[in-house]
């Protein structure tokens, strides 16, 4: 007999081993050459953990009780998994792609990463879990029973052990469970495990199957002509149930918190689903091949009134084959271990992630920002979850006593679980679906599991009173948790099934269908639902060389060639290989990331080797990052636009500047030499004739009065000059007074014309004039108006060049003002002269010889100081000025 | 993104090559096994229960049989996608 200490020590040496394995798994992972770790027959086996205790002891227990229904728990998840183009494929895709955690963050995310529905599948996990948490435990306490003293002792016994296997479960799960903090969430050492665990089960039911079929029962032929001579003997199954169940593990399947976490988040590569499509089935087709005869063979050896459940330890022990059972024993262990482990993991990712965390970071408020900080807290939070989902598992086993059948807490987790396939489902194939469907399925599903299924399962009185069982909430007899609506004779299970999709289903699209979902929601529901187009393939993830060479030409296209090159070529010789491409390795992406967002923007870059590296999707917050950059870009560059043309403009003025002070230095320089050459020319003519009167005394009279009379013109002729520059120079500086006088224009125009013409030789100028028009009473300064006329007029006599010079004035009055153009027959002012005429000094022609080009520059002064304006007059056939005096100073005669 | 015809835009053409289209039909064969899995395992709910019903050991025959077959042709189905390399294709012209 083995004893209990023996046992021990095997269960204590076997959970050592897992450890090593654990450890040398995590060990190879960090090195890098952890290849083996990610084969499809560690992800196949890691799958696994789907056969708990329940199905390694329950499914014999099962089988004894009611005959082939334990099969429905096999035959669903083979269906799921053959079916894996349907279902498995796009959410393994969509897990890798949108870096879910677990199956809460899939419904959370999906709707809009709405943290109230991750509390709601988190909660509902949790409740549906424990019990099955609990079931391990006592499955390992039952067990440790059958090896076990029996009476006295056991009572201590069965408390103890199940205490010290929850903390050792606690232990191993925070070891290795939360060792690192991978964004992807992958735990290569308990997967591992699992997976060695997953051989340690099924060689163990193996063995006691060959045992049993051989062993007892003398070859197949014999054991099948056993069943049929047994209470087994003929095919008895309710159809409900073989459909029912079949599709409540079908669903469990791919809702079960821990099967969500081996079948998506440890997921290392979609192509592993490929072999897991027909190994699991056959992995779960070798699991159930023995278990009726196994139920047979122990209905058959063992008393009546034993414990079916147990048949798996308890047949190869009446027979004294004490290392075979204690290999089933593992076997269970196995089962029973693996599954507290993933499942904890798993629970603790969801509530430390969408409960403890939300807290925590509501409380600590802005003081998160310190990224070392959050993994910190985020760790401690993950140890605590475990310890407090083993711990709940534990309470639940010690409460409830252990009493109820194993496969009946089984259904009942899973019925609860299966709430979240509508959303789900709906989720990542229907892009109506909203939040608000989404939830009010899960509450009305989640409702009716409860009520229906979870809280009677404690049996009557426990929880629910047996008042209500009887006669339904508020007496009524329609509302009875065993017959809703007044169905009765329902099998629990499948009555809860029914009622809590149903209405789940319903509420889920009813919402959906009424409801609005929110943009981001819109999005997320566009990316999950159309997954394949929106992410690159899978098996770019493994060829790094393909990778690479997308990168280059990438990388090309933005940074140039020449660049691109040289930084890969860096790259490629700091990873110890130069002249190849480099691996894509974090550091590498990093770098090319940053490379690249110097020319495109973070966000961008971000995307982009986001693309090509991972068929990772580009995220919202990235789409809006790229978004925003965008924007800024073309806020910028119009702005640097409307800077530039503003810029250009100053350019031509400042050009249009420079010309004409170019054009005013030249004439000044002109200026200059003229009116010394003017200044000069009389002063050599007076000094000559005055020394020849000095020295001449033979003179005559005549000569003498000739003499004295070119002196005094030369003399008056520098006065006037002199007067001209002096009368320009107090113009412009603002000290002449005006002497306001009134009277006809016609009359200064009369004066005007007489003072322009009288030293000319005749009148050679014509001048038209339409004295009518003239006939207006002015109110100015007339002396200087007519200074101005003067000199109009005086201009025309001395450059028009036509050959019938003319000059026409032309009166106007109009509201404001009074204008007077002069406009004479000859070719104009040329136009880049026009600019400059009025300047002083300036003169158009050098040719004739006339004033000293101050003639214009007076005028403007003038008239600017009567509050008019002078201006030349474009678009006339010879050169026309305009004369502006305000209409104040013009009356109309009386 | 491998593929080269990705880089430009093209108009998907209306037939497919011949290797895309016999692609194409494995997958649908792989998405209508589960399908026909749960036809056959159903077929036991119209067998009479019972001692005059179908003997255990024919019903375990019938049912390890079923599945058996259907591990054997969603290996063969994951072969054969597998050496087609399926997902080198981008799916939307699958």
């Amino acid at each position: 007999m083995t004893t209990l200490n023996t046992l021990v020590a095997v269960c204590l040496g076997y959970v050592l081993f897992l450890f090593v394995v654990a450890f040398m798994a995590e060990r190879s992972a960090l090195r890098g050459n952890g290849r083996w770790l990610r084969s499809p027959v560690v992800y196949t086996l890691s799958l696994s953990i789907y056969c708990t205790a329940w199905t390694f002891y329950g499914a014999v227990g099962s089988a004894a009780r009611t005959g082939f229904e334990y099969l429905t728990i096999y035959l669903g998840p083979s269906l799921v998994m053959i079916g894996w183009w349907w279902v498995l494929r796009k959410l393994v895709r969509i897990g890798r792609s949108q870096r879910i955690t677990s199956v809460a963050d899939l419904i959370s995310s999906r709707y809009g990463k709405s943290n109230l529905l991750a509390i709601g599948v988190t909660i509902l996990a949790v409740v549906g879990t424990t019990p099955y948490i609990a079931l391990q435990l006592q499955s390992v306490t039952l067990s440790f029973q059958v090896f076990g003293t029996p009476a006295p002792a056991a009572d201590a016994l069965h408390d103890y052990t199940a205490l010290w296997v929850a903390v050792g479960l606690a232990v191993f799960t925070v070891i290795f469970g939360t060792r690192n903090l991978d964004a992807n969430e992958r735990h290569h050492g308990v997967v591992m495990a699992i997976a060695v665990e997953a051989v340690v089960k099924l060689t163990a039911l193996l063995a006691v199957g060959v045992f049993v079929v051989w062993g007892l029962s003398g070859g197949v032929t014999q054991t099948l002509a056993r069943i049929d001579a047994s209470p087994l003997g003929h095919w008895q199954m309710e159809g409900g149930r073989w459909a029912g169940i079949t599709l409540l593990s079908a669903a469990a399947f791919l809702c079960l918190p821990r099967m969500f976490q081996v079948l998506v988040v440890e997921s290392d590569d979609e192509t592993h689903l490929r072999t897991a499509s027909w190994a699991f089935p056959l992995y779960l087709m070798l699991m159930s091949l023995f278990v009726v005869p196994i139920a047979v063979v122990g209905l058959d050896l063992m008393p009546a009134g034993s414990n079916p459940d147990l048949f798996v330890l308890t047949v190869p022990l009446s027979q004294g084959q004490e290392g075979l059972a204690l290999l089933s024993f593992l076997g269970g262990f196995s089962s029973a271990t693996s599954m507290v482990i993933v499942a904890a993991i798993a629970l603790s990712t969801m509530v430390s992630n969408h409960i403890v965390m939300p807290i925590w970071l509501r409380f600590t408020g802005g003081g998160a920002s310190v990224s070392g900080d959050v993994r910190h807290v985020v760790l401690v939070s993950r140890r605590l979850s475990i310890a407090g989902v083993v711990g709940l598992g534990y309470v639940y086993y010690a409460v409830s006593g252990g009493g109820t059948a194993l496969a009946t807490i089984g259904l009942v987790s899973f019925a609860g679980l299966a709430q979240v396939l509508p959303a789900m489902l709906g989720g990542i194939f229907w892009r109506g679906a909203t939040r608000v469907g989404a939830f009010a399925g899960l509450t009305a599903g989640f409702g009716i599991w409860l009520y229906t299924l979870f809280l009677p399962s404690f049996g009557s009185g426990m929880i629910l009173p047996d008042a209500l069982m009887q006669n339904g909430l508020f007496g009524l007899g329609w509302l009875r948790p065993y017959a809703l609506f007044g169905i009765e004779g329902m099998d629990p299970v499948l009555h809860t099934l029914f009622w809590s999709m149903a209405f789940n289903l319903g509420a889920f699209f009813l919402a959906s269908l009424v409801s609005f979902p929110s943009p981001l929601e819109r999005l997320q529901g566009a990316q999950f639902v159309n997954i394949f187009q929106h992410s690159g393939a899978a098996s770019s993830w493994s060829g790094g060389v393909v990778q690479s060479e997308d990168l280059m030409i990438m990388a090309q296209r933005i940074l140039g060639a020449r660049e691109a090159q040289a930084l890969f070529a860096r790259e490629a010789e700091r990873q110890g290989h130069p002249g190849a491409l480099p691996e894509t390795s974090p550091d590498f992406l990093e770098a090319l990331e940053r490379e690249l967002a110097g020319s495109v923007g973070a966000a961008t870059a971000h995307a982009m080797v986001g693309q090509i590296v991972g068929g990772m999707s580009v995220s919202v917050e990235d789409l809006m990052a790229v978004a925003d950059e965008t924007a800024q870009m073309m806020e910028y560059s119009s702005r640097l636009e409307a800077q530039s043309a503003e810029l250009s403009r100053t350019a031509r003025q400042l050009r249009e500047a420079n010309a004409k002070l170019t054009r005013l230095s030249v004439q000044k320089d002109a200026f200059l030499s003229q009116i010394s050459h003017e200044l000069r020319t009389p002063m050599t003519s007076i000094r000559a004739f005055s020394e020849i009167l000095r020295d001449g005394t033979a003179l005559g009279p005549e000569d003498q009065a000739k003499y004295a009379t070119i002196i005094q013109d030369e003399a008056i002729r520098l006065t006037r000059l002199l007067d001209d520059l002096l009368d320009l120079s107090v113009l412009e500086n603002g000290q002449v007074s005006l002497n306001l006088r009134q009277g006809l224009l016609c009359d200064v125009l009369d004066r005007a014309e007489a003072a322009a013409l009288a030293y000319t030789d005749g009148p050679r100028l014509q001048i038209n004039r339409d004295r009518k028009a003239e006939t207006l009473v002015l109110n100015t300064d007339l002396d200087r108006l007519s200074q101005v006329f003067i000199n109009l007029i005086s201009n025309a006599d001395k450059y028009c060049d036509a050959a019938q010079p003319e000059l026409d004035i032309r009166v106007v009055q109009t509201a404001e003002s009074l204008v007077i153009d002069f406009i004479d027959n000859g070719s104009g002012v040329s136009v880049e002269a026009r600019d400059v005429i009025f300047e002083k000094f300036a003169r158009v022609s050098d040719g004739q010889a006339g004033g000293a080009g101050l003639g214009l520059a007076i005028s403007r002064q003038i008239v600017t100081r009567l509050g008019g304006a002078i201006t030349y007059l474009t678009g006339q056939k010879g050169a026309a000025f305009r004369v502006i005096v305000p209409q104040g100073m013009a009356l109309a005669a009386q | 993104m491998t593929a080269p015809a990705e880089d430009r835009p093209r108009r998907p053409s209306l037939f497919l090559e011949r290797r895309t289209y016999r692609r194409r039909r494995l997958m649908d064969a792989a998405r209508l096994l589960p399908l026909l899995g749960l036809l056959l395992w159903c077929i036991p709910l119209l067998w009479p229960s019972g001692p005059e019903g179908v003997t255990s050991s024919g019903a375990l025959t019938y049912i390890f049989c079923v599945w058996l077959g259907l591990i054997l042709v969603a290996f063969g189905l994951a072969l054969r996608l597998r050496s087609e390399d399926v997902d080198k294709l981008p799916e939307a012209r699958k």
